[in-house]
């Protein structure tokens, strides 16, 4: 119980600014959380939130194990087309749901392998070797795609978007499931704490005696797997794979997601939830500048200094805010310098 | 004597490209196309492809993937291989000068195709392109007319901000709807042209407008946004094109589907074949030496169910959209 505690004080700033971003949304939009069900699913902005917030949570799970692990994975958003792309061609052509499914996420997969590989024993930047894959992704989705956008009607796939299970939309479901998932895997055993002492001090983490190469291989891997599930959501989403535009720039929310979720790009410490948390933060914002009736021409405007403001929040209440709040603590850090 | 061979062979080479260009008494064109980054180019460039085979002219097409330097080097080579005229879809608007007079000296034609570009008209020939403003004003017209002096509140989904379609679209459809006091735009944002922003904003717009009960019409600058807006409106639990009417621009075979299923109603097109007109003018000016006026207006044409949605699917689903 004082774990849950503990957990919440931490994630006071980020719970902060969601509760003051969904209230202005309130303000610009009194309906904002009006909730009804229509056909056998909860309908209002809060679900929109949620449902379109997904792909980019499911992002953010993956790319915070990348992260933790001083690394970082461009490749995501190229990753969605080509998962997108291959999923939409086969089901045109026929394939069953299953085969489609998992030749998608076999695409993500393999690409999270390439990009672990590159990382792991070429020993190649991050940023370099996901930066690969972000550009050629693209190109071999549009490939695949031969540069129109491929759209199919197969209720199966489509339910994948679309469909919902408890009033919930799936992508929702899919984000969440896969949140606690992971969440258990990286908490409940060593695994979590293996891969922030790889993002701390990779060689000490090595000398340590922690398979290190295979663990980044592995994390990179499960970073593609996610990107391809974001992938078969989105373009189940809009009943067509479009690969010009499928996951473009959304390698950045993701990003964004796990900073505002409070992980350092520096590796280390880090929370899957926090991250998850973040991705809402960003699209409810998002659906807030949306449904504010604002001219577009604001829209970056106003989403970078929302950013600005959380950021700035979050740093406060983790460093400087904090002491000089608790005189004690203060004397401790002044001792400590000392 | 590999380097003989080969001087032999390059030689012969250069005798036969010279041979097969004087025995052709049809025209060559160079065609450099900016690249295929929409289903839109990529039709304009099939197009291009089939108009110049029915005329029987011999077309040198070069993919410019998106790049100046490639088109100018493109249009360089052009001029090298002496072709009768040269068609450019300029990717930016600047930086034409040097190689256009290239052309110009070279007494080789310029047509440009779809976009224009900043400096003397006398560097090129003509330019063909359509009046997005225009294409606005279609779409405007016709919701006027169907909406018949009831109340409308319309809904825009706007595109990519700051881009010349989105300014123009909107400025035309507003000019359109000008006179008509009942029809307003209660909500306008950009849908970035997607599919999948199409759909998100327009369930922003659904959500903020009374579940949609408020919208009467949609207008979108491009069919690709109205494709993801009309999944919306379904999954919001209402019927687009009967509780929410749907119009929108650039007759791409989606929404003739959408039309058929009784989803949209109206489409203004952007016509791919910005070639068709181009060669017009060019066989006029090779035989007579009439020069065609500066700037060429394609027809921005209304389609809407009544036109055998079907059928117009049928044949542009095969031009690479």
């Amino acid at each position: 119980m004082s774990g849950l505690g503990s957990g919440l004080r931490k994630a006071a700033p980020q719970l902060a600014c969601l509760a003051v971003i969904l209230f202005f949304n309130w303000l610009a939009f009194p309906g904002f959380f009006d909730l009804r069900l229509q056909d056998g699913r909860l309908f209002g902005s809060l679900v929109d939130v949620l449902n379109r917030g997904a792909p980019v949570a499911i992002l953010a799970i993956g790319m915070t194990a990348v992260i933790a692990s001083k690394g970082v994975d461009l490749s995501v958003g190229a990753v969605m087309a080509m998962a997108g792309a291959v999923a939409a061609t086969m089901t045109v052509e026929g394939y069953s749901l299953p085969v489609v499914l998992l030749s998608s996420l076999a695409v993500g997969i393999a690409c999270g392998l390439l990009n672990g590989l590159l990382v792991a024993v070429l020993e190649l930047q991050p940023i370099v070797a996901t930066l690969i894959l972000m550009v050629a992704g693209r190109g071999i989705a549009q490939l695949i795609t031969e540069g129109v956008i491929v759209t199919f009607v197969e209720p199966g796939l489509i339910f994948f978007g679309t469909g919902s299970f408890l009033g919930l939309p799936m992508p929702v479901i899919i984000a969440a499931a896969l949140a606690l998932l992971t969440v258990l895997v990286v908490r409940r055993t060593a695994l979590g704490l293996l891969i922030e002492s790889i993002g701390v001090n990779r060689s000490a983490s090595t000398y340590a005696g922690i398979n290190s190469r295979l663990l980044i291989v592995m994390i990179y891997t499960f970073c593609g797997f996610c990107a391809a599930l974001a992938g078969i959501i989105a373009a189940a989403d809009i009943r067509g794979a479009d690969a010009n535009n499928a996951g473009l720039w959304l390698e950045l929310d993701a990003i964004l997601a796990v900073v505002i979720g409070g992980t350092s790009l520096l590796g280390g410490r880090f929370s899957i939830l926090m991250s998850v948390l973040g991705a809402i933060i960003i699209q409810s914002m998002n659906t807030g500048i949306l449904i504010s009736g604002f001219p577009p021409e604001y829209n970056l405007i106003v989403k970078a200094a929302v950013i600005i403001l959380i950021l700035l929040v979050q740093a406060a209440s983790l460093s400087g805010f904090k002491l000089l709040l608790r005189p004690g603590a203060a004397a401790t850090a002044r001792k400590a310098e000392a | 004597m590999t380097r003989i061979l080969k001087t032999m062979l390059l030689g012969s080479a250069i005798a036969l490209a010279l041979g097969g260009s004087g025995l052709a008494a049809d025209l060559t064109v160079g065609f450099s196309q900016i690249g295929s980054e929409s289903g839109w180019r990529a039709a304009e460039t099939s197009v291009t492809k089939l108009e110049a085979e029915k005329r029987g002219i011999d077309l040198k097409f070069a993919d410019a993937q998106q790049k100046q330097e490639n088109q100018i080097k493109a249009i360089r080579g052009f001029i090298a291989q002496g072709v009768d005229a040269i068609l450019v879809a300029p990717v930016v608007a600047t930086g034409w000068e040097s190689v256009l007079e290239e052309a110009k000296d070279a007494e080789i034609p310029v047509i440009l195709l779809d976009r224009g570009i900043d400096g003397s008209p006398d560097l090129y020939m003509t330019m063909v392109a359509s009046d997005q403003v225009l294409e606005g004003k279609v779409a405007g017209e016709w919701l006027v007319k169907d909406a018949a002096g009831k109340e409308c509140s319309v809904v825009e989904l706007q595109g990519t901000t700051g881009s010349s379609p989105a300014i123009n679209r909107k400025k035309g459809f507003e000019e359109a709807i000008a006179g008509t006091p009942t029809i307003k735009i209660i909500r306008s944002q950009t849908g970035d042209f997607t599919r999948a922003k199409g759909k998100e904003v327009m369930e922003g717009f659904l959500k903020a407008e009374g579940g949609g009960k408020n919208i009467c019409a949609l207008y979108a600058h491009n069919d690709d946004m109205a494709v993801g807006a009309i999944q919306a409106i379904k999954e919001a639990g209402l019927k687009p094109g009967a509780d929410i009417k749907v119009v929108s621009i650039d007759a791409v075979p989606d929404i003739f589907k959408a039309m058929a299923d009784g989803e949209a109603n109206a489409t203004v097109e952007l016509t791919p074949n910005m070639a068709g007109p181009a060669f017009d003018v060019l066989e006029k000016f090779k035989a007579d030496g009439t020069m065609p006026p500066k700037q060429i207006i394609t027809e921005s044409k209304l389609y809407t169910p009544a036109d055998d949605p079907m059928k117009v699917y049928e044949e542009k689903k095969g031009l690479g959209y």
